[in-house]
């Protein structure tokens, strides 16, 4: 049943929006919509994807949708889950759409209790690596050296200054069913991970790097390229944790140059070698990890 | 015909009530002094007399989000905080009032910090005067569990739309043992029959909702506009509310909105809300029967702010009392604020005096409710703002 460029349902279920060109956000909840189809329920926090797309008049989802409280998703959603059960609606798919921010600060408490439940929702969080809708702040989720606006990369403030949390990690000790990370540079990968988390019987996580032409001061056109090369320098990476074991879904023998990655992006434009070099480290050590104890 | 009798505390009558409004979706967080609704709601749940999806949450905020959730496909919920619990979940009061859920919320009165307090106030309710709720306040532990029935009858209505707080002085009603009547859940189901409500997501395929809009400059006000409306609306309903209640029980709270007691030709009246009116009810008696003439008008319910009803009561006295278990800090108790309004808004010049007290869970006694009689018959104090049963072996420092 694995959906793929051939199988994939022509019906758009997200467009008129306004986000900007080479939004790798709304590709994201784009392609999730086709795996859950019509028979959902998403819930969209304060992010770009609800301001984009649910003004009203202006509504450009054509599934059921609510907004919520940004702190809030994961509740939001179990009590989606809850009420469409006492209603009979056992076989609705229940999802939602937070960024970063809204995930891995401020959504943090809200998560961990649907995990905590078990809950049959699936919580996706599409990360462009920084508070993007409010004017690119730091989140959680922002690499380090990052320039954001209430990060500069001066001297006294040095950009961001701590590495990404690892929040699939930190979703995967709750012992949660289901979790995932995706790129939407590997389309074919995120909509496998789609339709496994909506085959789910409780709890599911997909973490989705969805990089952000205005964030990143990066060309619109090369949104896809800048996700797949975040994969393939090893700044970012395919996983999943399942069964209690977790699994890396690619494991490059080289990485591309991240020095390369980093130059196209402008948020990074003040990095010099000794930033590409502590990056470099960094990735290292993650992935020195991850091979020691995410391989069989 | 009328119901079972049954000794039972505040909490644990709300309880009882909400397991006979069949909620479908429950979810709440642990705070003293509610705690014993939700452990009381888990236990119906867990012995299958209840079939309601029960959810126990991280937080207070959660535990709204959640209900937010639910009530966004149409399912009847309840919920129950204090105190913190309920500031905690403050944006998601506006969330739910915004979105018209009817939801119903127990809330047990309790003080605010600092100074840490789990004993009883009404700072916390008052102070979410603003979240466009319906705050309705009780003084006994019957009354207690009939407004469950009251608040989803309300919240629900069509005119309405609008979530309910119920709202019990912490300890005082809440961990009392009081004898309660029962409704006979026929009655029950008849009194707040389930029925599916416009504004939420219906399972249609085809014809998908979004709800829980952003509203920019273009239409934000006219949601405002009728949301205003509609707690305006809420006034007659809360009366035909309390009438039909009436009807089948035999038991009234004074036309649902406020209940006056021997104010018709009283000189003086005190206006209070909670179970302090039930101290003050005996007072008045006492009082009457020495040949003063004095009164009580309970406030029932705090938003909307029956504006004819409280001025139709203090139509005929001199002096005004407000007591209340609250402080707008550089100004006055906020019930104070609404009963000057009222008054003025109607031509009315009582002398009035707001008696502060009972914070963080001091005691008034029948002796305090003497004393704010004696002043206000005898000319009344020369503050407009006095602290009830302040301590006076503190060195307060000297006022600058």
């Amino acid at each position: 049943m694995a959906m793929n460029a051939k199988t994939i349902p022509n019906e758009e279920m997200f467009y008129g929006h306004k986000a900007c060109g080479g939004c790798g956000g709304s590709l994201t909840v784009r392609l999730a919509m086709k795996v859950l189809g019509k028979k959902s329920i998403g819930v969209y926090p304060p992010n770009c994807m609800s301001t984009v797309g649910f003004i009203y008049p202006h509504m450009c989802y054509f599934g059921n949708a609510t907004t919520a409280p940004f702190a809030a998703s994961g509740a939001v959603m179990s009590g989606l889950r809850a009420g469409a059960d006492a209603l009979g609606h056992e076989d609705w798919h229940v999802y939602c759409m937070a960024g970063d921010g809204g995930t891995a600060d401020i959504g943090i408490q809200a998560l961990s209790g649907a995990i905590d439940r078990n809950d049959r929702v699936i919580y996706i969080c599409y990360d462009n690596e920084a508070y993007m809708n409010t004017g690119i702040q730091k989140s959680g989720l922002t690499p380090t050296g990052t320039r954001t606006t209430n990060t500069p990369a001066g001297s006294n403030i040095h950009g961001a200054i701590q590495p990404k949390k690892r929040i699939f990690e930190i979703v995967a000790a709750h012992g949660i069913p289901y979790a995932a990370t995706a790129s939407v540079g590997y389309p074919e990968d995120y909509l496998r991970k789609l339709e496994k988390a909506a085959a789910c019987p409780g709890t599911s996580f997909i973490h989705v790097l969805a990089p952000c032409p205005t964030g990143w001061q990066a060309p619109s056109e090369i949104t896809i390229e800048l996700a797949k090369e975040a994969v393939d320098t090893g700044m970012w990476f395919l996983a999943e944790y399942e069964n209690g074991q977790y699994h890396l879904n690619k494991n490059p023998k080289e990485f591309a140059s991240i020095e390369a990655y980093l130059k196209k992006q402008g948020r990074f434009s003040h990095m010099v070698q000794a930033d590409f070099d502590e990056l470099a480290a960094q990735r290292d050590e993650q992935w020195g990890r991850m091979r020691a104890e995410w391989c069989d | 015909m009328s119901g079972e009798k049954q000794f039972i505390s505040g909490d644990e009558a709300v309880a009882l009530a909400v397991k006979q409004a069949k909620p479908h979706v429950i979810a709440a967080y642990p705070i003293t002094p509610q705690t014993i609704v939700v452990e009381r709601l888990a236990d119906y749940v867990e012995e299958g007399e209840l079939e309601s999806k029960y959810m126990y949450v991280e937080s207070e905020h959660s535990a709204l989000s959640a209900l937010f959730g639910a009530s966004g496909v149409g399912a009847r919920t309840f919920t129950a905080t204090s105190s913190q619990g309920l500031l905690y979940m403050a944006e998601c009061l506006h969330f739910t009032s915004g979105g018209r859920y009817p939801i119903v919320m127990m809330n047990a009165n309790r003080s605010l910090a600092l100074p840490w307090s789990i004993f009883g106030d009404q700072r916390d309710s008052l102070s979410q005067r603003d979240a466009g709720w319906i705050q309705l306040y009780v003084e006994n532990v019957q009354e207690a569990y009939d407004s469950i029935f009251h608040a989803y009858r309300i919240a629900e209505d069509p005119r309405v739309m609008t979530p309910v707080m119920v709202n019990l002085d912490g300890f005082i009603l809440t961990h009392t043992y009081e004898l309660l009547e029962t409704l006979p859940q026929e009655q029950a189901d008849a009194f707040i029959p389930y029925a599916d409500y416009a504004n939420c997501i219906k399972f249609d395929e085809e014809n998908p909702m979004n709800i829980a809009i952003t509203g920019g400059p273009l239409l934000n006000m006219e949601f405002r506009f009728q949301q205003q409306r509609a707690m305006n609306d809420a006034l007659k309903v809360i009366e035909e509310t309390d009438k039909a209640f009436g009807e089948l029980t035999g038991r009234t709270y004074g036309g649902g909105l406020v209940e006056a007691y021997r104010c018709e030709d009283a000189e003086v009246v005190l206006l209070s809300l909670g179970s302090l009116c039930g101290t003050i009810h005996v007072v008045v008696d006492e009082y009457r029967k020495a040949g003063k003439k004095v009164g009580l008008l309970k406030l029932r319910s705090f938003r909307p702010f029956p504006v004819d009803k409280v001025a139709e009561a203090l139509s005929g006295a001199r002096a005004v009392g407000v007591v209340e278990k609250d402080i707008s800090f550089g100004y006055e108790g906020a019930v104070y604020s609404e009963v000057n309004s009222a008054l003025i808004k109607k031509g009315l010049c009582p002398l009035t005096r707001n008696y502060v007290g009972g914070l963080g869970g001091r005691n008034f006694s029948k002796e305090d409710i003497c004393g704010m009689f004696d002043d206000l018959l005898e000319g009344a104090p020369a503050d407009s703002v006095q602290f009830v049963n302040l301590r006076g072996d503190i060195d307060y420092g000297n006022e600058c």
